[in-house]
């Protein structure tokens, strides 16, 4: 058991690595969602009464766009020089490398929402009337439920023709529960009515089934021949 | 075609236009909704098919990725397509019976939003085997099935906690459902006719993968022949 988190921590810590000096995920999504910020803002310009209920699909829908930028790279950036090919022949566990993509790819997220949250209360003018903590929490348990998906059906769509555009097509249908949970749950807390204890469990119950269900399959897919 | 294939065929169509007459001429005409009720003998039957066929693709699928059978992966893409079909129908014969019964086309409810989302789900799934390239389409198809399945019934939950509007189960649930005797029995007519169609495609939809699949194997072991030559 060791010897995975020693595999998940050497993947992870390359990973982090290569974007630390590139900073290509990171830049393309910053810049991705700023555009998707200013471009909303000035087309709706709307009062801080009703930024609070429209901005919870915004945002979302703001970061799930930019998470595909960098969701795209995971894998694209192994195929250089047969990296992928050399992880399918080693004896690693598959599951341990899925595991590190996706806490990569989590925390360039997490950043990246980090750094956009200031920009939506600036451009919306939001003040949260519910707790803020919570939003924290919806954040959290909504980026892991788009990334573990993410990084899985970025696995699948890199074996198809035209595979940037394969990522979304797949990866959209199936987070839509969680979008929605994400998004409704936001609205709850920003406008204060109501609570977001159900969609928080249901984020949680989505979580963890499609982890479960993304390391039973990922060895098969990382296999497929 | 086989003899048994083209008697089941003929049979298939002779229960249909059974049941289509049972549907539009002998079943009562509906007191508050008027014949636009009668929608229903499509709309349900329709539904169970669909859904019949997106469990057929769930096992099929998990049968593939356990004994690599490409016939399993031919009836898992049959069953896909031919689902989609009928969810097609499902999503059309709705709104045309929403318009004069609720007054509006479509509403983001529990049950027209989950089939709405499981049509997406199984085109996306479509998509994929479309643009998946030589032996991986199989393993790639099959892993986004189990995806899918799983996803339905959280779709589900979370949409009925949203709002609900859809009508209850019409047979089994509460004191006042259940329909009359003469509806009941249009209605099962048109179920079993829809079962047997469905089954009619997915039979061909089938052979016909079958039959790709051996134009593809065929091709391999020419173009091995012809390598060796």
């Amino acid at each position: 058991m060791n010897s995975f988190w020693s595999l998940v921590a050497a993947t992870l810590v390359k990973d982090i690595r290569l974007e630390w000096r590139s900073k290509d995920a990171l830049n393309s999504m910053l810049f991705f969602s700023l555009l998707v910020v200013v471009i909303f803002s000035f087309s709706f310009d709307p009062l801080a009464e009703e930024s609070r209920h429209i901005v919870g699909g915004l945002i979302w829908v703001a970061f799930l766009f930019a998470a595909v930028v960098a969701l795209n790279q995971t894998w694209a950036r192994e195929l250089r020089n047969q990296v992928l090919d050399a992880y399918r022949v080693s004896p690693a566990p598959p599951n341990a490398l899925f595991l590190a993509k996706v806490l990569g790819n989590f925390l360039f997220v997490i950043i990246l929402e980090a750094l956009m949250a200031p920009l939506f209360v600036v451009f919306y003018q939001l003040r949260s009337v519910g707790p803020v903590w919570q939003l924290v929490a919806v954040a959290l348990l909504g980026t892991w439920a788009l990334v573990v998906n993410g990084t899985f059906f970025a696995a699948l769509s890199i074996r198809t023709r035209s595979r940037e555009i394969m990522l979304p097509l797949i990866l959209f249908p199936i987070s839509i529960p969680a979008l929605l949970a994400m998004v409704d749950s936001t609205t709850v807390i920003l406008t204060g009515d109501g609570t977001p204890d159900f969609w928080l469990k249901m984020l949680l119950v989505y979580d963890v089934v499609f982890t479960l269900v993304c390391l039973l399959l990922f060895e098969t897919v990382l296999n497929a021949e | 075609m086989k003899p048994l294939s083209i008697a089941f065929i003929v049979f298939t169509l002779a229960l249909l236009g059974f049941s289509t007459y049972q549907a539009l001429v002998v079943a009562p005409t509906e007191a508050t909704m008027g014949d636009v009720q009668r929608i229903f003998y499509y709309h349900v039957p329709s539904a169970w098919v669909a859904g019949l066929c997106f469990n057929v693709n769930f096992l099929a699928s998990v049968v593939y990725l356990w004994k690599r059978s490409l016939n399993a992966d031919a009836l898992a893409a049959a069953s896909a397509e031919v689902g989609v079909v009928f969810c097609t129908i499902v999503l059309i014969t709705g709104p045309i019976w929403a318009r004069p019964v609720w007054g509006i086309w479509w509403t983001w409810d529990a049950r027209l939003t989950t089939t709405l989302v499981l049509w997406l789900i199984y085109v996306s799934y479509l998509v994929l085997r479309r643009f998946a390239s030589g032996g991986q389409t199989q393993v790639l198809a099959a892993a986004l099935a189990i995806f899918g399945f799983v996803d339905v019934p959280i779709v589900y939950m979370s949409i009925r906690w949203f709002r609900t509007q859809h009508p209850s189960p019409v047979m089994g649930g509460g004191e006042n459902s259940g329909l009359a005797p003469e509806m009941l029995h249009a209605f099962f007519w048109n179920l079993l006719a829809f079962t047997l169609v469905g089954i009619c495609f997915i039979v061909a939809r089938y052979r016909l993968q079958q039959m790709e699949n051996e134009v593809e194997a065929a091709h391999a072991q020419l173009a091995l022949q012809g390598g060796a030559r």
